[in-house]
């Protein structure tokens, strides 16, 4: 008798361990990976080979790491395609205004501050600007990447025409060889609009990624063969194929999508973003030009940046540059996604260009220079406000 | 004596022809007269390093060569993050043993392990054994090294689970096996017994902090070609266990095994200083008086000289162990089999793949994974079980973001041969 009641409470104890017995996926809202709508069934396969490439491929010194590098894999940046940690922080030093970096000798732009075991990683050179940046997300960069050059000059105002105290002005920069321009693209100069990173110093998605191997793993490319170590031409330790698929993959990555859309603080906070103008450079909606991937063609999408640099004030100044980027201008980041960046830094909140604002609340109150007006307009805030205003940021 | 040892090492059709004696003989070895099978030992006053030759094995006639073995097989559905691949079926691996008393005091044993199908082919075991005294025992060749009690123990048929524990096979890198001499012996005294065992083999190497695991990976160091043919560095790994076991009380176990890693020098060229990896295990095992509850535990720790300037995705602290409870709840002659047992079990099992903090924020680094795992099994002895696992399994990363979660339904069936 004692046996069956045991085997009873033993089986209706597992019963109970079973209850939720297989894990269900997180609603599409709560995360930030995964495909576009509409790719065709080569494309899907396209991203699944990207995706490998982004997510599961780790160097190691066998297979090119190195020997000096920030990070040994693309997922370490950007966990979950969110933004990153300070632990992979980049650190960029040398330039101070747009004639260029004239450091480039010491290992400038960028810092690789660890080494494959039997070598020393750099050192900042003592006395020099630098400054730190955090890795951004990666969602929804194909929608960034086809919006057009004349739509970013259409919103940019250099000379703040029309007296808003927002200027917004594109980064010209010097495209590499393997550049391919996009549809419709304008140039300056002999320079292009760059749009990504935080001082939009890069063009598109094959710079970023070419450069990434190369600058933050130590991976050498066709298309950046230098090493960083012995800055000679070396062997393509990654193949263009694999560089493409990735391309593809931060192209077509979904674009993050906003969550409690109808809740009435959230609502309330996106009238009190506007009404703080707050939208003059988080521009709410953009649309894509002409792209090569069909899907991406012709959309209207919510990224709330207009991705034009802008005048961020001398607390955000940290005295070094890219491109033709004043050292207090930043590109403005998109706020998709902003709400889940959690999920991706470990649990806690790291924002602006180098993590140093720890909530939302923070970042706004770090804002400076053209965006001066917006912050006291939030400072003003009554508290309630204020946290249905964070309750829209952290919707989105 | 010694002609015949000669005669089945290079012998290949010998050592067939008795595999083939083993096979026609699976059905009919009661009735035979000539070819023995020895059944696995239950005493209680056996310890985990005894497990090696705690083993059914089967014996033609007088021939001084027993062989023997087990399979398993499985089929696995799991889900992760409502992801599935579907449900697959594994030949997780089929073992063979032979043993042979090449003399009254000389003993020879060797485990061959098929790995997934073909995919991985291992001599897990393959040493002589030399007994002086039975304090003093001399052993040679590819010897099981003595870290925790599943690396020596680890036979499928003697567990309830499908999955072997994350902590003895990843974050330990069971089975761990090198060419190495060393000494055991083992002494009983009243209701005690008390053993050692310890080594001095080939070992580790840069593949443990070099790896797509992108963690500190000890059986990473498996993946060298040549760790049978030469050490890699020229500095010896040492392993040492002691156990103590008292009758009705239970089995304890305090283990070492560590070397120098790197490739510190070669030609003679001074590399890099010398790193070390260290492991300490502690293991034990009791089965409780009355409920006959079977209680098997064992916890790693881990540390690795880690270069400063290296990514901290490779940890210099880890720790893991894992927990398994077995309640037998119905044990007599069941289906025809004399003395078949149903139990019920539970596996609890955990691993810090990285102890260490963020140099850049203080903060604790996470990657590590939790699993519970009940499970019913039905042996028909106990060299024999069928089992029905159910996996459920948190496993976070690097940076302690929400873990994922995996549950998977596992079914499979072990036995010796």
């Amino acid at each position: 008798m004692k046996k069956r009641v045991l085997v009873f409470f033993v089986l209706l104890g597992m019963l109970g361990a079973c209850k939720k017995i297989m894990p269900k996926a997180p609603d599409e809202d709560q995360i930030l990976d995964g495909p576009i709508e509409g790719l065709n069934t080569e494309e899907t396969r396209l991203f699944l080979d990207g995706d490998i490439a982004f997510n599961d491929e780790v160097f190691t010194p066998q297979t090119g790491l190195g020997p000096l590098f920030v990070s040994n894999s693309c997922a370490s940046c950007h966990a979950g395609d969110g933004k990153g940690h300070p632990f992979s922080t980049l650190t960029r030093f040398g330039q101070t205004d747009e004639s260029g970096n004239p450091y480039l000798h010491l290992g400038a732009p960028q810092l690789q501050n660890r080494a494959i075991p039997g070598y020393l990683p750099e050192t900042l050179p003592p006395g020099l600007a630098f400054s730190k940046f955090l890795p951004p997300a990666n969602t929804g960069l194909g929608y960034l990447d086809a919006v057009s050059d004349a739509d970013l000059l259409a919103l940019s105002d250099p000379d703040d025409l029309n007296g808003d105290g927002i200027s917004g002005v594109p980064n010209w920069i010097t495209l590499p060889s393997y550049c391919e321009l996009r549809p419709g693209a304008i140039s300056n100069a002999g320079k292009y609009i760059g749009r990504f990173g935080k001082k939009a110093s890069t063009y598109d998605l094959l710079q970023q990624s070419a450069k990434a191997y190369n600058q933050d793993m130590g991976i050498t490319s066709l298309y950046e063969p230098v090493d960083t170590y012995s800055k000679v031409e070396m062997d393509p330790e990654v193949s263009n194929a694999s560089i493409q698929a990735l391309v593809f993959y931060l192209k077509t990555l979904k674009a993050p999508i906003q969550r409690t859309t109808s809740d009435t603080k959230v609502l309330a906070g996106k009238q009190l973003f506007m009404a703080s103008k707050c939208n003059a450079c988080h521009v709410e909606k953009l649309k894509t030009g002409e792209s090569p991937i069909s899907v991406l063609s012709g959309k209207t999408f919510y990224p709330y940046t207009d991705l034009l640099l802008h005048d961020m004030g001398p607390g955000l100044d940290d005295n070094y540059t890219e491109g033709s980027a004043k050292t207090f201008e930043w590109r403005t980041p998109a706020l998709w996604g902003l709400g889940l960046s959690k999920n991706s830094q470990g649990g806690a909140y790291f924002l602006l260009h180098d993590g140093r604002a720890h909530s939302i609340e923070e970042a706004i109150l770090m804002h400076g220079g053209e965006a001066e007006q917006s912050k006291i307009a939030f400072q003003n805030l009554l508290e309630n406000d204020k946290q249905n205003l964070i309750l829209f940021l952290e919707s989105l | 004596m010694t002609i015949f040892t000669f005669n089945l090492y290079k012998s290949k059709p010998l050592l067939l022809f008795l595999m083939f004696l083993q096979t026609i003989n699976l059905s009919s070895q009661n009735d035979s007269v000539r070819v023995k099978r020895s059944s696995l030992d239950t005493s209680k006053m056996l310890l985990n390093m005894d497990a090696v030759y705690n083993r059914p094995f089967l014996q033609y006639g007088k021939i001084p060569v027993a062989l023997g073995g087990y399979a398993e097989v499985s089929s696995n559905y799991s889900v992760t993050d409502g992801i599935t691949n579907g449900l697959s079926f594994q030949m997780q691996r089929l073992t063979l043993f032979v043993s042979s008393s090449i003399h009254r005091k000389i003993k020879f044993l060797t485990e061959i392990e098929f790995e997934g199908g073909t995919k991985q082919i291992n001599i897990e075991f393959a040493a002589i054994d030399f007994q002086f005294h039975h304090l003093l025992n001399f052993r040679g060749g590819i010897v099981m090294n003595p870290i925790g009690a599943f690396n020596q123990n680890h036979d499928g048929p003697r567990w309830e689970f499908v999955d072997r524990p994350i902590s003895a096979t990843q974050l330990l890198p069971a089975t761990f096996s090198n060419v190495g001499f060393g000494f055991f012996g083992k002494t009983y005294k009243a209701n005690i017994v008390w053993a050692y065992e310890v080594y001095l083999t080939n070992g580790l190497n840069d593949n443990i902090i070099s790896n797509t695991e992108n963690k500190t990976f000890l059986p990473a160091a498996k993946l060298d070609p040549n760790r049978f043919e030469e050490s890699y560095n020229g500095a010896p790994m040492s392993s040492a266990k002691t156990s103590l076991r008292v009758k009705n009380i239970g089995e304890l176990g305090i283990s070492y095994l560590g070397g120098v890693y790197n490739k510190f020098q070669t030609d003679g060229l001074v590399l890099d200083k010398k790193r070390r990896a260290d492991v300490f295990a502690v293991d034990f095992n009791t089965t409780l008086p009355f409920m006959n509850t079977n209680i098997t535990a064992e916890m790693t720790w881990l540390f690795v000289d880690v270069p400063d300037t290296y990514t901290q995705h490779y940890g210099e602290k880890q720790f893991g162990g894992f927990m398994d409870i077995v309640q037998p709840l119905v044990r007599k002659k069941m289906f025809g089999f004399e003395r078949a047992s149903f139990n019920a079990a539970l596996r609890i099992e955990y691993v810090d793949w990285n102890r260490d903090r963020f140099i850049e924020t203080g903060g604790k680094i996470a990657e590590e994974v939790f699993a519970i795992v009940p499970a019913l099994s039905f042996r028909t002895s106990a060299q024999t079980v069928i089992r029905l696992n159910y996996r459920y399994q948190w496993q976070k990363d690097f940076l302690g973001n929400p873990a994922s979660k995996t549950a998977a339904i596992q079914f499979g069936l072990s036995t010796y041969f």
